[in-house]
Protein backbone atom coordinates (compact mmCIF):
# COMPACT_ATOMS: atom_id res chain seq x y z
CA UNK A 1 0.00 0.00 0.00
CA UNK A 2 1.30 3.29 -0.89
CA UNK A 3 2.04 6.18 1.44
CA UNK A 4 -0.17 9.37 0.71
CA UNK A 5 1.10 12.36 2.41
CA UNK A 6 -0.70 15.42 2.70
CA UNK A 7 1.99 18.06 4.05
CA UNK A 8 0.43 21.29 5.34
CA UNK A 9 2.73 24.59 7.20
CA UNK A 10 1.61 28.05 7.73
CA UNK A 11 4.53 28.57 10.43
CA UNK A 12 5.82 31.63 7.68
CA UNK A 13 3.66 31.67 4.33
CA UNK A 14 0.91 29.25 3.39
CA UNK A 15 2.62 25.62 1.90
CA UNK A 16 1.00 22.70 0.86
CA UNK A 17 2.23 20.06 -0.64
CA UNK A 18 1.45 16.11 -1.99
CA UNK A 19 3.97 13.19 -1.78
CA UNK A 20 3.71 9.81 -2.64
CA UNK A 21 5.82 7.11 -1.64
CA UNK A 22 8.53 9.73 -0.77
CA UNK A 23 7.51 11.59 -4.58
CA UNK A 24 6.43 15.17 -4.45
CA UNK A 25 3.46 15.29 -6.95
CA UNK A 26 2.33 18.64 -6.26
CA UNK A 27 3.33 21.58 -4.54
CA UNK A 28 1.75 25.06 -4.00
CA UNK A 29 3.53 27.54 -1.95
CA UNK A 30 3.47 31.68 -0.84
CA UNK A 31 5.41 33.92 1.19
CA UNK A 32 2.27 35.58 2.16
CA UNK A 33 1.74 35.93 5.79
CA UNK A 34 -1.44 37.98 5.67
CA UNK A 35 -3.79 35.76 4.23
CA UNK A 36 -3.15 31.81 5.37
CA UNK A 37 -6.83 31.38 6.45
CA UNK A 38 -8.56 32.83 2.35
CA UNK A 39 -5.52 30.71 0.72
CA UNK A 40 -5.41 27.38 2.88
CA UNK A 41 -8.25 25.42 1.38
CA UNK A 42 -7.65 26.38 -2.39
CA UNK A 43 -3.92 25.21 -2.54
CA UNK A 44 -4.99 21.33 -0.62
CA UNK A 45 -7.63 21.51 -3.74
CA UNK A 46 -5.20 22.47 -6.12
CA UNK A 47 -2.29 19.94 -5.07
CA UNK A 48 -4.97 17.28 -4.63
CA UNK A 49 -6.20 17.46 -8.09
CA UNK A 50 -2.91 18.47 -9.53
CA UNK A 51 -1.66 14.49 -7.69
CA UNK A 52 -4.61 13.25 -9.13
CA UNK A 53 -5.53 11.98 -6.06
CA UNK A 54 -9.10 11.97 -3.81
CA UNK A 55 -8.85 13.24 -0.30
CA UNK A 56 -10.11 9.49 0.62
CA UNK A 57 -6.67 8.17 -0.64
CA UNK A 58 -5.03 10.64 1.83
CA UNK A 59 -3.19 7.87 4.72
CA UNK A 60 -0.93 11.20 6.60
CA UNK A 61 -1.26 14.46 6.81
CA UNK A 62 2.09 16.12 7.92
CA UNK A 63 1.59 19.35 10.09
CA UNK A 64 4.37 21.97 10.56
CA UNK A 65 3.88 22.80 13.88
CA UNK A 66 5.88 25.61 14.05
CA UNK A 67 7.97 27.20 15.20
CA UNK A 68 6.03 30.41 13.87
CA UNK A 69 4.32 33.54 14.73
CA UNK A 70 1.18 32.67 16.46
CA UNK A 71 -2.31 33.45 14.19
CA UNK A 72 -1.12 31.95 10.78
CA UNK A 73 0.66 29.05 12.08
CA UNK A 74 -2.69 28.19 13.78
CA UNK A 75 -4.70 28.11 10.05
CA UNK A 76 -2.80 25.41 8.81
CA UNK A 77 -2.47 22.86 12.20
CA UNK A 78 -5.81 23.50 12.17
CA UNK A 79 -6.65 22.84 8.26
CA UNK A 80 -4.04 19.36 8.68
CA UNK A 81 -6.02 18.88 12.08
CA UNK A 82 -9.41 18.63 10.51
CA UNK A 83 -8.46 17.28 7.42
CA UNK A 84 -6.71 13.78 9.25
CA UNK A 85 -10.03 13.65 10.76
CA UNK A 86 -12.34 13.89 7.89
CA UNK A 87 -10.09 11.07 5.40
CA UNK A 88 -9.68 9.52 8.55
CA UNK A 89 -5.63 10.01 7.63
CA UNK A 90 -3.22 10.07 10.53
CA UNK A 91 -2.07 13.40 11.93
CA UNK A 92 2.34 13.61 11.81
CA UNK A 93 2.66 17.17 13.91
CA UNK A 94 6.54 17.89 12.85
CA UNK A 95 8.87 20.87 13.57
CA UNK A 96 9.22 23.17 10.33
CA UNK A 97 12.96 24.15 10.81
CA UNK A 98 13.65 20.28 10.12
CA UNK A 99 11.83 20.66 6.87
CA UNK A 100 14.11 24.12 5.84
CA UNK A 101 17.27 21.35 7.20
CA UNK A 102 16.19 18.83 5.40
CA UNK A 103 15.94 21.14 2.17
CA UNK A 104 18.89 22.87 2.73
CA UNK A 105 21.18 19.74 3.81
CA UNK A 106 20.11 16.91 1.34
CA UNK A 107 22.43 14.93 -0.05
CA UNK A 108 25.46 17.22 2.09
CA UNK A 109 25.90 15.21 5.31
CA UNK A 110 27.91 16.45 8.27
CA UNK A 111 27.64 20.14 7.48
CA UNK A 112 26.34 22.81 10.36
CA UNK A 113 23.22 24.91 9.68
CA UNK A 114 21.38 27.61 11.47
CA UNK A 115 17.74 28.18 10.86
CA UNK A 116 15.93 30.93 12.23
CA UNK A 117 12.28 32.40 11.72
CA UNK A 118 11.51 36.07 12.78
CA UNK A 119 9.66 35.74 16.29
CA UNK A 120 9.44 39.47 16.32
CA UNK A 121 10.02 41.79 19.02
CA UNK A 122 13.50 41.78 18.34
CA UNK A 123 13.81 38.08 18.83
CA UNK A 124 14.05 35.19 16.60
CA UNK A 125 13.27 31.46 16.61
CA UNK A 126 16.52 29.66 16.57
CA UNK A 127 17.44 25.45 15.52
CA UNK A 128 21.31 24.48 15.33
CA UNK A 129 21.20 20.96 12.65
CA UNK A 130 24.67 18.87 12.31
CA UNK A 131 23.80 17.02 9.00
CA UNK A 132 21.89 14.23 8.26
CA UNK A 133 21.49 10.88 9.76
CA UNK A 134 21.70 7.84 8.19
CA UNK A 135 18.41 7.66 7.39
CA UNK A 136 18.48 11.06 5.43
CA UNK A 137 17.02 12.95 8.68
CA UNK A 138 18.87 16.50 9.86
CA UNK A 139 20.18 16.10 13.17
CA UNK A 140 19.06 18.65 15.37
CA UNK A 141 21.28 19.75 18.35
CA UNK A 142 20.04 22.83 19.72
CA UNK A 143 16.20 24.12 19.66
CA UNK A 144 14.03 24.87 18.51
CA UNK A 145 14.54 28.06 20.91
CA UNK A 146 13.63 31.96 21.37
CA UNK A 147 16.89 34.04 20.92
CA UNK A 148 17.80 37.73 21.06
CA UNK A 149 20.15 38.13 17.56
CA UNK A 150 23.75 38.36 18.87
CA UNK A 151 23.21 35.04 21.38
CA UNK A 152 23.97 32.89 18.67
CA UNK A 153 26.96 32.58 16.46
CA UNK A 154 26.24 31.46 13.01
CA UNK A 155 29.55 32.35 11.53
CA UNK A 156 31.10 28.87 11.66
CA UNK A 157 27.63 27.55 10.18
CA UNK A 158 24.86 27.94 7.28
CA UNK A 159 22.54 30.14 8.30
CA UNK A 160 18.92 30.02 6.89
CA UNK A 161 16.05 32.45 7.33
CA UNK A 162 13.02 30.40 7.32
CA UNK A 163 11.07 33.21 5.09
CA UNK A 164 9.14 30.08 3.45
CA UNK A 165 8.69 26.42 4.75
CA UNK A 166 8.53 23.70 1.88
CA UNK A 167 5.62 21.77 2.52
CA UNK A 168 7.20 19.23 -0.10
CA UNK A 169 10.32 19.34 1.87
CA UNK A 170 7.91 18.76 4.90
CA UNK A 171 6.29 15.58 3.46
CA UNK A 172 9.44 13.72 2.32
CA UNK A 173 10.66 14.48 5.51
CA UNK A 174 7.53 12.96 6.48
CA UNK A 175 8.18 10.11 4.89
CA UNK A 176 11.55 9.23 5.77
CA UNK A 177 10.69 9.86 9.48
CA UNK A 178 8.24 7.01 8.60
CA UNK A 179 10.20 4.59 7.25
CA UNK A 180 12.87 5.28 9.92
CA UNK A 181 9.90 4.33 12.70
CA UNK A 182 10.65 8.30 14.38
CA UNK A 183 8.69 9.23 16.70
CA UNK A 184 6.57 12.43 16.05
CA UNK A 185 5.71 15.44 18.02
CA UNK A 186 3.42 15.84 20.37
CA UNK A 187 0.34 17.89 18.88
CA UNK A 188 1.26 21.48 20.52
CA UNK A 189 1.78 24.12 18.16
CA UNK A 190 5.06 25.30 18.67
CA UNK A 191 4.73 28.78 19.97
CA UNK A 192 7.40 29.39 22.03
CA UNK A 193 5.84 32.04 24.10
CA UNK A 194 3.45 32.50 26.09
CA UNK A 195 0.75 34.84 25.46
CA UNK A 196 0.85 38.49 25.71
CA UNK A 197 -1.04 39.43 28.18
CA UNK A 198 -0.86 41.59 31.56
CA UNK A 199 -2.32 40.41 34.22
CA UNK A 200 -4.99 43.32 35.82
CA UNK A 201 -4.17 45.04 39.26
CA UNK A 202 -7.63 45.50 39.81
CA UNK A 203 -10.12 48.37 38.46
CA UNK A 204 -8.64 51.54 37.35
CA UNK A 205 -9.68 54.75 39.63
CA UNK A 206 -11.64 56.99 38.03
CA UNK A 207 -11.91 59.94 40.09
CA UNK A 208 -8.44 61.75 40.64
CA UNK A 209 -7.06 61.67 44.36
CA UNK A 210 -7.62 64.52 45.89
CA UNK A 211 -10.69 65.76 43.79
CA UNK A 212 -13.38 64.07 46.08
CA UNK A 213 -11.86 65.44 48.82
CA UNK B 1 -26.40 17.04 -2.00
CA UNK B 2 -29.52 16.55 -0.15
CA UNK B 3 -31.70 20.04 0.39
CA UNK B 4 -35.15 19.49 2.01
CA UNK B 5 -33.34 18.19 5.54
CA UNK B 6 -29.74 18.72 5.08
CA UNK B 7 -27.22 16.66 7.43
CA UNK B 8 -24.83 19.59 8.30
CA UNK B 9 -21.79 19.94 10.44
CA UNK B 10 -21.28 23.73 12.21
CA UNK B 11 -18.19 25.18 13.43
CA UNK B 12 -18.37 27.83 15.30
CA UNK B 13 -15.14 29.95 16.93
CA UNK B 14 -15.69 33.65 16.84
CA UNK B 15 -15.01 34.15 20.75
CA UNK B 16 -13.94 32.02 23.70
CA UNK B 17 -16.15 28.91 22.76
CA UNK B 18 -15.21 25.81 20.45
CA UNK B 19 -18.78 24.71 19.33
CA UNK B 20 -19.83 21.88 17.14
CA UNK B 21 -23.17 21.40 16.07
CA UNK B 22 -24.67 18.91 14.07
CA UNK B 23 -28.52 19.77 12.63
CA UNK B 24 -30.64 17.87 9.79
CA UNK B 25 -32.76 19.98 8.59
CA UNK B 26 -34.28 21.98 11.86
CA UNK B 27 -33.74 19.35 13.64
CA UNK B 28 -30.82 19.17 16.26
CA UNK B 29 -28.52 16.60 16.30
CA UNK B 30 -25.46 17.59 18.36
CA UNK B 31 -24.33 20.63 20.18
CA UNK B 32 -21.14 20.30 21.71
CA UNK B 33 -19.59 23.83 23.51
CA UNK B 34 -16.02 23.36 24.99
CA UNK B 35 -15.24 27.15 26.41
CA UNK B 36 -11.94 29.01 27.52
CA UNK B 37 -13.25 30.92 30.09
CA UNK B 38 -11.81 29.32 33.28
CA UNK B 39 -8.46 30.29 31.26
CA UNK B 40 -9.52 34.20 30.93
CA UNK B 41 -10.73 34.49 34.35
CA UNK B 42 -7.23 35.33 35.90
CA UNK B 43 -7.57 38.50 33.35
CA UNK B 44 -10.53 39.35 33.80
CA UNK B 45 -11.94 39.29 30.28
CA UNK B 46 -11.30 37.35 27.16
CA UNK B 47 -8.10 37.32 25.95
CA UNK B 48 -7.74 37.11 22.20
CA UNK B 49 -4.59 34.81 21.41
CA UNK B 50 -5.47 32.83 24.61
CA UNK B 51 -8.89 32.10 22.97
CA UNK B 52 -7.42 31.08 19.97
CA UNK B 53 -4.98 28.52 21.57
CA UNK B 54 -7.89 27.15 23.22
CA UNK B 55 -9.30 26.26 19.87
CA UNK B 56 -6.79 24.79 18.13
CA UNK B 57 -6.81 21.59 21.39
CA UNK B 58 -10.53 22.03 21.50
CA UNK B 59 -11.22 20.97 18.28
CA UNK B 60 -10.83 17.29 17.30
CA UNK B 61 -12.13 16.34 20.94
CA UNK B 62 -15.14 18.54 20.22
CA UNK B 63 -15.89 17.23 16.34
CA UNK B 64 -15.09 13.53 17.64
CA UNK B 65 -18.10 13.90 20.50
CA UNK B 66 -20.44 15.85 18.42
CA UNK B 67 -20.28 13.15 15.42
CA UNK B 68 -20.68 10.69 18.13
CA UNK B 69 -23.69 12.10 19.97
CA UNK B 70 -25.36 12.69 16.90
CA UNK B 71 -25.04 9.05 15.70
CA UNK B 72 -23.97 10.09 12.19
CA UNK B 73 -21.08 9.53 9.74
CA UNK B 74 -19.22 11.80 8.30
CA UNK B 75 -19.97 10.97 5.20
CA UNK B 76 -23.69 11.61 5.16
CA UNK B 77 -22.77 14.99 5.94
CA UNK B 78 -24.41 17.50 3.03
CA UNK B 79 -22.03 20.09 4.12
CA UNK B 80 -19.80 21.83 6.32
CA UNK B 81 -20.67 25.43 7.87
CA UNK B 82 -18.27 27.52 9.56
CA UNK B 83 -18.45 31.19 11.58
CA UNK B 84 -16.85 33.77 9.17
CA UNK B 85 -17.26 36.79 11.29
CA UNK B 86 -17.92 38.93 12.82
CA UNK B 87 -15.56 37.73 16.33
CA UNK B 88 -11.90 37.97 17.56
CA UNK B 89 -9.54 37.01 14.23
CA UNK B 90 -7.22 35.20 15.02
CA UNK B 91 -10.17 32.33 16.55
CA UNK B 92 -11.70 33.30 13.58
CA UNK B 93 -9.22 31.88 11.88
CA UNK B 94 -9.01 28.27 13.55
CA UNK B 95 -12.29 27.41 12.48
CA UNK B 96 -12.38 28.83 8.93
CA UNK B 97 -9.04 27.02 8.54
CA UNK B 98 -10.63 23.80 10.10
CA UNK B 99 -13.80 23.97 8.16
CA UNK B 100 -12.30 24.10 4.76
CA UNK B 101 -9.80 21.41 5.35
CA UNK B 102 -12.56 19.01 6.86
CA UNK B 103 -14.85 20.15 3.82
CA UNK B 104 -12.13 18.84 1.58
CA UNK B 105 -11.50 15.94 3.33
CA UNK B 106 -14.69 14.90 2.42
CA UNK B 107 -15.45 16.43 -0.59
CA UNK B 108 -18.46 18.00 0.93
CA UNK B 109 -19.62 21.49 -0.03
CA UNK B 110 -18.90 24.35 2.42
CA UNK B 111 -20.80 27.20 3.87
CA UNK B 112 -19.21 30.61 5.75
CA UNK B 113 -21.78 32.19 7.30
CA UNK B 114 -22.46 35.32 9.79
CA UNK B 115 -22.40 34.67 13.27
CA UNK B 116 -24.85 37.21 14.77
CA UNK B 117 -27.44 36.05 12.15
CA UNK B 118 -26.67 32.18 13.34
CA UNK B 119 -27.98 33.74 16.74
CA UNK B 120 -30.92 34.57 15.31
CA UNK B 121 -30.96 31.17 13.41
CA UNK B 122 -30.53 29.11 16.76
CA UNK B 123 -34.31 29.75 17.15
CA UNK B 124 -35.32 27.81 14.36
CA UNK B 125 -34.17 24.40 15.81
CA UNK B 126 -36.50 24.98 19.44
CA UNK B 127 -39.82 23.66 19.54
CA UNK B 128 -41.84 26.73 19.08
CA UNK B 129 -42.50 25.98 15.52
CA UNK B 130 -40.56 27.80 12.66
CA UNK B 131 -40.26 31.88 13.46
CA UNK B 132 -42.36 34.47 11.56
CA UNK B 133 -40.68 37.27 9.83
CA UNK B 134 -40.37 39.86 10.49
CA UNK B 135 -38.91 40.22 13.73
CA UNK B 136 -36.50 42.16 15.92
CA UNK B 137 -34.01 40.54 17.65
CA UNK B 138 -31.86 42.02 20.36
CA UNK B 139 -28.51 39.98 20.59
CA UNK B 140 -26.06 40.81 24.10
CA UNK B 141 -23.01 38.93 24.87
CA UNK B 142 -19.56 39.79 26.04
CA UNK B 143 -18.79 40.21 22.48
CA UNK B 144 -21.54 41.89 20.74
CA UNK B 145 -24.90 43.94 22.04
CA UNK B 146 -27.20 44.20 18.59
CA UNK B 147 -30.28 45.32 17.54
CA UNK B 148 -31.77 43.60 14.23
CA UNK B 149 -34.41 44.11 12.26
CA UNK B 150 -34.60 40.51 10.33
CA UNK B 151 -37.07 40.41 7.30
CA UNK B 152 -35.76 37.15 6.27
CA UNK B 153 -33.35 34.88 7.75
CA UNK B 154 -31.82 34.00 4.90
CA UNK B 155 -32.01 37.18 2.63
CA UNK B 156 -32.68 40.25 4.42
CA UNK B 157 -31.03 41.35 8.21
CA UNK B 158 -31.06 45.04 8.91
CA UNK B 159 -28.86 46.33 11.74
CA UNK B 160 -30.84 49.00 13.20
CA UNK B 161 -28.35 49.65 15.91
CA UNK B 162 -24.90 48.40 18.35
CA UNK B 163 -22.44 48.98 21.24
CA UNK B 164 -20.93 52.05 20.42
CA UNK B 165 -18.24 51.03 22.70
CA UNK B 166 -18.46 48.08 25.28
CA UNK B 167 -21.25 44.47 25.23
CA UNK B 168 -22.90 44.55 27.76
CA UNK B 169 -21.99 41.24 28.76
CA UNK B 170 -18.55 43.11 29.01
CA UNK B 171 -19.84 46.35 31.49
CA UNK B 172 -21.20 42.92 33.72
CA UNK B 173 -17.58 41.55 33.38
CA UNK B 174 -16.22 45.36 34.42
CA UNK B 175 -18.61 46.23 37.06
CA UNK B 176 -17.90 43.23 38.82
CA UNK B 177 -14.24 43.65 39.10
CA UNK B 178 -15.33 46.72 40.39
CA UNK B 179 -17.25 45.78 43.51
CA UNK B 180 -14.85 42.55 43.64
CA UNK B 181 -17.12 39.97 42.32
CA UNK B 182 -15.17 37.29 39.72
CA UNK B 183 -15.30 36.77 36.16
CA UNK B 184 -17.62 36.20 34.52
CA UNK B 185 -19.38 39.06 36.13
CA UNK B 186 -22.71 38.20 34.47
CA UNK B 187 -23.67 35.53 37.00
CA UNK B 188 -21.85 36.94 40.19
CA UNK B 189 -23.52 40.25 39.71
CA UNK B 190 -27.12 38.57 39.39
CA UNK B 191 -26.56 36.22 42.40
CA UNK B 192 -25.82 39.90 44.38
CA UNK B 193 -28.60 42.11 43.14
CA UNK B 194 -30.45 39.54 44.05
CA UNK B 195 -31.03 40.83 47.80
CA UNK B 196 -30.37 44.15 46.28
CA UNK B 197 -32.66 47.27 45.96
CA UNK B 198 -32.56 47.97 41.64
CA UNK B 199 -34.02 51.57 42.87
CA UNK B 200 -31.70 52.56 45.27
CA UNK B 201 -29.51 54.30 43.19
CA UNK B 202 -30.49 55.88 39.74
CA UNK B 203 -27.87 55.32 37.24
CA UNK B 204 -27.49 56.98 33.97
CA UNK B 205 -28.99 55.22 31.09
CA UNK B 206 -26.55 55.29 28.18
CA UNK B 207 -28.14 57.29 24.75
CA UNK B 208 -31.26 57.57 25.92
CA UNK B 209 -31.91 61.26 26.22
CA UNK B 210 -33.72 63.05 23.83
CA UNK B 211 -30.23 64.64 22.23
CA UNK B 212 -28.90 60.98 21.88
CA UNK B 213 -31.83 59.44 20.50
CA UNK B 214 -31.79 61.13 16.70
CA UNK B 215 -29.02 59.95 16.05
CA UNK B 216 -28.53 56.71 18.05
CA UNK B 217 -31.82 55.81 18.42
CA UNK B 218 -30.89 52.02 18.48
CA UNK B 219 -27.46 51.88 19.58
CA UNK B 220 -26.22 51.42 23.20
CA UNK B 221 -23.59 52.79 25.21
CA UNK B 222 -22.28 51.19 28.47
CA UNK B 223 -19.03 52.60 29.34
CA UNK B 224 -20.22 55.68 30.85
CA UNK B 225 -22.71 53.43 32.71
CA UNK B 226 -19.66 51.55 33.90
CA UNK B 227 -17.38 54.77 34.57
CA UNK B 228 -20.64 55.81 37.04
CA UNK B 229 -20.66 52.72 38.92
CA UNK B 230 -16.78 53.17 39.52
CA UNK B 231 -17.33 56.86 40.41
CA UNK B 232 -20.30 56.25 42.59
CA UNK B 233 -18.49 53.31 44.56
CA UNK B 234 -14.71 55.26 44.87
CA UNK B 235 -16.42 58.32 46.46
CA UNK B 236 -17.91 56.21 49.30
CA UNK B 237 -15.03 54.25 49.57
CA UNK B 238 -12.76 57.35 49.91
CA UNK B 239 -15.51 58.36 52.88
CA UNK B 240 -14.70 55.45 54.61
CA UNK B 241 -18.03 54.48 54.05
CA UNK B 242 -19.52 50.48 53.68
CA UNK B 243 -20.48 50.03 49.66
CA UNK B 244 -23.95 48.29 49.66
CA UNK B 245 -22.88 45.99 46.91
CA UNK B 246 -26.05 44.34 46.37
CA UNK B 247 -27.83 47.84 45.90
CA UNK B 248 -25.00 49.02 43.27
CA UNK B 249 -25.64 45.41 41.44
CA UNK B 250 -29.02 45.34 41.67
CA UNK B 251 -29.02 49.14 40.30
CA UNK B 252 -26.63 48.63 37.87
CA UNK B 253 -28.28 45.65 36.44
CA UNK B 254 -31.37 47.61 36.27
CA UNK B 255 -29.85 50.16 34.27
CA UNK B 256 -28.29 48.09 31.17
CA UNK B 257 -31.66 45.83 31.06
CA UNK B 258 -34.01 48.97 31.07
CA UNK B 259 -31.42 50.13 28.05
CA UNK B 260 -31.77 46.73 26.42
CA UNK B 261 -35.41 45.81 26.52
CA UNK B 262 -36.88 49.84 26.25
CA UNK B 263 -35.16 49.70 22.88
CA UNK B 264 -35.98 46.30 21.60
CA UNK B 265 -39.69 46.89 22.72
CA UNK B 266 -39.05 51.00 20.86
CA UNK B 267 -37.95 49.59 17.17
CA UNK B 268 -41.05 46.89 17.52
CA UNK B 269 -43.11 50.20 17.77
CA UNK B 270 -41.34 51.68 15.37
CA UNK B 271 -41.46 49.30 12.60
CA UNK B 272 -45.08 47.75 13.70
CA UNK B 273 -43.28 44.36 14.02
CA UNK B 274 -45.21 42.64 16.99
CA UNK B 275 -42.00 39.76 17.59
CA UNK B 276 -38.94 40.10 19.57
CA UNK B 277 -36.46 37.16 19.74
CA UNK B 278 -33.62 37.22 22.22
CA UNK B 279 -30.54 35.78 21.77
CA UNK B 280 -26.79 35.75 23.17
CA UNK B 281 -24.76 34.49 26.27
CA UNK B 282 -26.49 37.25 28.27
CA UNK B 283 -30.08 36.62 28.09
CA UNK B 284 -28.74 33.70 31.07
CA UNK B 285 -29.66 37.30 32.74
CA UNK B 286 -32.85 35.93 34.84
CA UNK B 287 -33.78 39.70 35.22
CA UNK B 288 -33.49 40.58 31.31
CA UNK B 289 -35.66 37.52 30.40
CA UNK B 290 -38.91 39.01 33.00
CA UNK B 291 -38.21 42.51 32.29
CA UNK B 292 -38.26 41.71 28.31
CA UNK B 293 -41.46 39.85 29.19
CA UNK B 294 -43.00 42.16 31.14
CA UNK B 295 -42.50 44.83 28.57
CA UNK B 296 -43.29 42.68 25.49
CA UNK B 297 -46.60 41.39 26.89
CA UNK B 298 -47.90 45.08 27.80
CA UNK B 299 -46.56 46.36 24.04
CA UNK B 300 -48.86 43.04 22.67
CA UNK B 301 -45.34 41.97 21.48
CA UNK B 302 -44.78 38.06 21.41
CA UNK B 303 -41.08 37.35 22.91
CA UNK B 304 -39.08 34.43 21.73
CA UNK B 305 -35.79 33.10 23.78
CA UNK B 306 -34.01 29.80 22.41
CA UNK B 307 -32.75 27.35 24.98
CA UNK B 308 -29.89 28.40 26.80
CA UNK B 309 -27.41 26.52 24.81
CA UNK B 310 -28.66 28.05 21.73
CA UNK B 311 -28.35 31.19 23.16
CA UNK B 312 -24.76 31.52 23.65
CA UNK B 313 -22.19 30.82 21.14
CA UNK B 314 -22.41 27.36 19.78
CA UNK B 315 -22.15 25.54 16.27
CA UNK B 316 -25.33 24.78 15.95
CA UNK B 317 -26.83 27.66 15.23
CA UNK B 318 -24.03 28.32 12.62
CA UNK B 319 -25.16 24.90 11.17
CA UNK B 320 -28.84 26.01 11.31
CA UNK B 321 -28.40 28.92 9.21
CA UNK B 322 -26.21 27.30 6.93
CA UNK B 323 -29.41 24.17 6.74
CA UNK B 324 -31.49 27.22 6.02
CA UNK B 325 -29.49 29.03 3.18
CA UNK B 326 -29.26 25.28 1.53
CA UNK B 327 -33.19 24.65 1.92
CA UNK B 328 -33.66 28.26 0.45
CA UNK B 329 -31.22 26.77 -3.02
CA UNK B 330 -28.18 29.22 -1.92
CA UNK B 331 -24.99 28.19 -3.51
CA UNK B 332 -21.99 26.58 -1.22
CA UNK B 333 -19.21 29.46 -0.57
CA UNK B 334 -15.99 29.38 -3.04
CA UNK B 335 -12.90 28.41 -0.94
CA UNK B 336 -11.12 31.45 -0.77
CA UNK B 337 -12.93 33.14 2.15
CA UNK B 338 -11.67 34.39 4.94
CA UNK B 339 -12.02 35.70 8.15
CA UNK B 340 -13.37 38.93 8.69
CA UNK B 341 -13.68 40.15 12.33
CA UNK B 342 -15.39 43.23 11.38
CA UNK B 343 -18.63 41.41 9.27
CA UNK B 344 -21.61 43.49 8.74
CA UNK B 345 -25.24 41.03 9.23
CA UNK B 346 -25.92 42.00 5.86
CA UNK B 347 -23.95 39.78 4.55
CA UNK B 348 -25.54 36.67 5.98
CA UNK B 349 -23.66 34.05 3.78
CA UNK B 350 -19.62 34.98 2.58
CA UNK B 351 -18.75 33.80 -0.76
ZN1 LIG C 1 -22.23 35.54 19.86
Amino acid sequence: MSCVILAVDTSAGTSIAVVVDGVVKAHRSTPDTMRHAEIVGSYINETLTEAGITASEVSHVAAGMGPGPFTGLRVGIAAADAFAFGAGAILLPMNSHDAIALEHLDGDRGNNLVVTTDARRKEEYVSFYNGLDDDGCPVRNYGPAIQKPGEFDAAESGYVRAEEVSAAWLGVLAQRMLGAGREFLPFEALYLRSPDVTMSNGPKRVVQEGRTK
Amino acid sequence: MNRDAPLVLGIETSCDETGIGIVRGRELLANVISSSMDEHARYGGVVPEVAARAHLEALRPALTEAVATAGIQLSDLDAVAVTSGPGLSGALMVGVGAAKALALSLDKPIYAVNHLVGHVGADVLGDEGPLEYPTIALLVSGGHTSLLLVRDLTSDVELLGETIDDAAGEAFDKVARILGLPYPGGPHIDRVAAEGDPKAIRFPRGLTLPKDMDKHRYDFSFSGLKTAVARWVEVRRDAGEEVPIADVAASFREAVIDVLTSKAIAACKDYGVPRLLLGGGVVANARLREVAQQRATSAGVQLRIPAFSLCTDNGAMIAALASELIMEGAEPSSLNFGADSTLPVTDIQVH
